[in-house]
């Protein structure tokens, strides 16, 4: 299924991140996904025979991950159920290095004779690879964990959450949605599960249960008479929660202006498609705005799809170094700039990190896929770029000796390799409100939720619309916008951030369709900030008459 | 091997629906093996083989439907996957909008499948990436590329009678190249159901010679320019606009397809009326499949004529709604083309841009298709017939409408991403702002 195959099976609409993968598995009943599936101790003796098997036909280095990945996903409209989708996934992924080059080979038949034939696979490739083999491959040394374990700390796990009730919450959201004026409603919820066991041949046995969990809507309001039609995205996030994020507590609500609510680590969906179908409305005759500079306010659900874009991917090392030239693109974050230990990234409250551990982000496991324990580390410090993101085959490349503990696969089919982990802007060390960064600004426009986006294949140039803007004269905000995208050059923008408000305004952004490599892969990732003010920067106005 | 025979498909599946006990019963059967090469920095980087087989049984009490899906294919395990789709069925909501599955269907033959690519192997695609790279290497530039090929069939069958098979192959390519200083970029793609056709080195050398053409581009002013788009270039733009040629979202006010005042625009003109666009799963050169997942017959269909909508696409729900017959959305497109080569077009320009490709397409506003992107991996700027000198590349901010509208020559054909796209010669093709990437 193609990323727009499943839009259009959603509903949901552009603008949403959204790749393909995520539908792939088998329908199984919601009953099924309550089973615990294969026992640990015959994970272990399978994952056995792949290593010695590998060992057997020469290979200096071998890893199984052995993955079972459940899903459950809730379509609404209106009001009713389109689908309710359960899916299961289950097999065996066998990665090898012979004559110092990779071979993967992949089977759903996780028995000796199933895995013995995906190894041999996986060694053939690598032999038939290795002729043309140029730079050997080289892996950074790794600790053996032994026998260990991690799983997501969630409260309530979705599998145990009965259908209905899952139902019940879109279509009362929906229900919301038309009464405050909607003309449509299309809203879903995706689960996932990933239960996740790897071994290599360095020792290590790892199994992790990992979950998520997204919840989001499109309203759409239309005049019939002019023809137009606007529409309004949740301002949720996708998640490393489980079904507790559903639970709208009041403690992790905050308020934005103009009667817009935000939500940190819990969401309440029926509030949000109350304010998005009055929004959506009021988009119909918003202001178009006036083309040129403005001070921009960013509200972390906006700024983290901005995070994700111009400073999680040129940061991946793999672009840095030309590994996804053909696809994604390469990095104008390239080495010299980083050796010279000076390259201003952005102005000095500019402070930027990974992290694979953060509670509740999508990025969180204890191990990577391949078997690296995770941590969290700078990329951008006071301004200056630290650091990238690699991987064990990587890191000598970078005169390092340590894996940063970020290489995912987004299943057992699909060979693992390096992944953005979560990438966050630090909040802001003075105390400062989201009306702190509104009440200097001569003129100016705050952007909550995310748009449009796009950006160059060294990721220089970009352009970024939202979900909703509000136009700010003299320190005040005086009305709704529309026909806003703003487009910046990525060392300009981080070097005109001028305040940031602090830790307790501090949100995260996700999205469950960041996308990278040849075949495709997506991987689940979130950014957190506070709301950050960015100075002059240049707007532009997206309305076309037709 | 994954991949079943018309028999072999039909006896499962036969088998299958005899243990159905539900109003309706419906079986998609499908297998396919695929295999892969990547490659960067002049060498290979991952490879893999995949395999897969999967049935699925939608079963119907009413309308309650339920699904569920097995990758073994024995009697129990058949009898089970029957089962519990019964069961879910049974649980599960009804749905509003649930069609009866169709009566037997006439297909037409379809020309998908060739046997030599099915026989690709892991040495065959070696080979693909090294004459990428030795080539690029002795021209002081790097390939990045990746080679993808897969065979595989489906099938499908249910309770009223319907049975349809097909098997497709397809092999598809891409490499970018670029110069050794990091100032140069050309890209290349080629895709095919039939690998005899491909040419690795050939298809390199295009990519190669315009990663050396394009270094040290210059930067030009941002504007409304004069472009020729290669296909490649505006097969992103024209693909999202055949996806809003959907009947319930126009009908729904919530489209470009919608009309002031309520309607569609079915049977308006909307852009230049040299544009001809339609879909036809027997074009040799772009065949697809001959039925769709619902098992509808898919048959010659015309969506803009002489710049007229001619069809929207109806699901069979909303086509019973409307009263219309159903118009399933296709596989694939071909717009019409005309006579001019790439050099023709060139020639015939005074002052404009040539296009590579466009990319990281994406929508900006879905009321006027207005999307944004930027070019990549070769962007010439033409003065008087010639190519003068690479320029910068550029983001632009421009609806397929509005292109169309503002077509001036229509090229030659080429297969792209499995559709069928002519060189364009676009006039005030709208570019915002530059770009320091290469």
């Amino acid at each position: 299924m193609k990323r727009r195959d499943f839009i259009q099976y959603t509903g949901l609409g552009a603008g949403a991140l959204m790749m393909p993968s995520l539908l792939l598995g088998n329908d199984i009943s919601a009953e099924a996904l309550l089973n615990p599936g294969m026992d640990i101790a015959i994970k272990k003796r399978m994952a056995d025979v792949a290593l010695n098997t590998a060992k057997s036909l020469g290979a200096t280095y071998a890893d199984a991950r052995i993955g079972r990945y459940l899903n459950q996903y809730v379509f609404t409209r209106e009001d009713k159920v389109q689908n309710v989708v359960n899916t299961e996934s289950f097999g065996i992924g066998i990665r090898v290095i012979v004559n110092g080059t990779w071979g993967f080979a992949s089977t759903n038949s996780v028995n000796e004779d199933g895995i013995k034939k995906a190894t041999d696979q996986a060694v053939a490739i690598a032999k038939a690879n290795s002729k043309i083999q140029k730079e050997e491959v080289k892996l950074a040394p790794v600790a053996s964990h032994g026998e260990v374990s991690w799983k997501t700390p969630i409260k309530k796990d979705f599998k145990d959450v009965p259908v209905s009730e899952k139902v019940d919450l879109l279509l009362s959201a929906n229900a919301a949605a038309l009464k405050n004026g909607a003309n449509y409603v299309n809203s879903g919820l995706f689960m996932v599960n990933e239960q996740k066991y790897f071994a290599s041949t360095d020792g290590s046995y790892i199994d992790q249960d990992v979950h998520r969990i997204w919840p989001t809507f499109t309203v759409t309001a239309i005049d019939k008479s002019t023809g137009k039609f606007k529409s309004r995205q949740a301002m949720s996030a996708p998640m490393g929660m489980g079904y507790e994020y559903m639970d709208g507590l009041a403690s992790e609500k905050l308020k934005g202006p103009e009667g817009l609510n935000l939500y940190r680590n819990s969401y309440d969906i029926v509030e949000d498609a109350t304010v998005a179908a009055q929004q959506a409305k009021q988009r119909l005759t918003a202001k178009s705005v006036e083309a040129g500079k403005y001070d921009l306010v960013l509200e972390p659900n906006h700024l983290g799809l901005t995070i994700h874009e111009s400073v999680g991917h040129p940061l991946e090392l793999d672009r840095v170094l030309g590994y996804e030239a053909n696809y994604a693109g390469t990095s104008f974050a390239t080495l010299d700039k980083w050796k010279t230990k000076n390259f201003k990234y952005g102005s000095e409250i500019v402070n930027l990190v990974a992290d694979k551990t953060q509670v509740g982000s999508l990025g969180a496991v204890g191990y990577d896929d391949e078997g690296v324990k995770t941590k969290k580390w700078d990329l951008v410090r006071n301004g200056i770029l630290t650091n990238y993101q690699a991987i064990r085959d990587q890191v000598h490349m970078i005169d390092q000796k340590e894996s940063h503990g970020c290489c995912y696969s987004q299943s057992w089919n699909d060979v693992q390799f390096q992944r953005m982990p979560n990438v966050s802007l630090e909040p802001g060390k003075e105390k400062y409100s989201i009306d702190d960064m509104i009440k200097d600004v001569e003129k100016g426009i705050y952007i909550a939720g995310r748009g449009s986006y796009s950006i160059d294949q060294q990721r220089y140039n970009f352009q970024f619309g939202g979900t909703v803007f509000y136009e700010i004269k003299n320190g005040k905000i005086v009305g709704m916008l529309d026909d806003v995208a703003y487009q910046s050059n990525t060392q300009e923008f981080w070097n005109s951030c001028a305040k940031i408000c602090d830790k307790d305004d501090y949100r995260m952004f996700g999205s469950f369709f960041d996308g990278k490599g040849q075949p495709s892969q997506i991987s689940a990732v979130s950014h957190g900030s506070s709301t950050t003010r960015f100075n002059g920067v240049n707007v532009i106005n997206t309305g076309r008459k037709i | 091997m994954a991949i079943y025979t018309k028999e072999e498909a039909k006896q499962i599946m036969e088998k299958a629906l005899s243990f159905s006990t539900a109003d309706t019963c419906e079986i998609n059967l499908s297998g396919s093996e695929s295999g892969n090469i990547r490659y960067a920095r002049n060498t290979v980087s991952t490879a893999g083989h995949r395999s897969n087989q999967t049935l699925v049984v939608q079963s119907s009490f009413g309308k309650k439907s339920g699904t569920a899906t097995i990758d073994e294919f024995d009697d129990e395990s058949l009898k089970k996957v029957v089962k519990r789709a019964e069961e879910l069925a049974k649980l599960s909501p009804e749905n509003p909008e649930f069609m009866a599955p169709l009566g037997p269907q006439e297909y037409d033959k379809s020309i998908t499948f060739k046997e030599s690519t099915a026989k690709i192997t892991p040495d065959y695609r070696a080979e693909v990436a090294n004459s990428s790279i030795g080539p690029a290497a002795a021209k002081n530039v790097t390939a990045a590329g990746f080679f993808n090929d897969s065979s595989g069939f489906s099938a499908m069958m249910n309770s009223n009678g319907l049975f349809a098979y097909n098997q497709s192959t397809n092999a598809s390519f891409t490499v970018t190249m670029r110069s050794n200083d990091g100032t140069g970029s050309g890209w290349v793609t080629r895709d095919y159901n039939d690998v005899s056709k491909f040419n690795a080195a050939e298809a390199s050398k295009i990519a190669i010679d315009k990663a050396v053409m394009s270094k040290e581009a210059k930067a030009i002013e941002p504007g409304k320019y004069t472009v020729i788009l290669e296909p490649a270039a505006s097969v992103g733009l024209l693909g999202n606009m055949a996806f809003a040629f959907n009947a319930r979202t126009a009908d729904e006010g919530r489209s470009f397809m919608s009309k002031e005042g309520g309607g569609t625009k079915l049977g308006e003109k909307i852009v230049d009326e040299r544009v001809n666009i339609w879909s036809d799963p027997l074009n040799p050169d772009v065949p697809t499949g001959t039925w769709n997942g619902s098992g509808q017959p898919l048959k010659k269909t015309t969506w803009i004529e002489n710049g007229v909508v001619k069809n929207l696409a109806y699901s069979r729900f909303w086509a019973q709604k409307k009263g219309v017959d159903p118009v399933p959305f296709p596989n694939g497109f071909i717009m019409q083309g005309g006579d001019a080569s790439l050099e023709d077009l060139i020639k015939g320009t005074k002052k404009g841009i040539l296009v590579t490709r466009l990319w990281y397409i994406r929508s900006v506003d879905p009321q006027t298709l207005l999307y944004t992107g930027l070019t990549r991996d070769g962007t010439f700027y033409i003065e008087n017939g010639k190519i003068k000198h690479p320029v910068k590349n550029f983001r632009f901010n421009e609806s397929p409408i509005i292109m169309l509208n503002n077509l001036e020559t229509l090229g030659k054909q080429v297969r792209i991403d499995g559709n069928l796209v002519p060189y364009m010669k676009i006039r005030d093709f709208t570019f915002t702002s530059l770009s320091d990437a290469v």
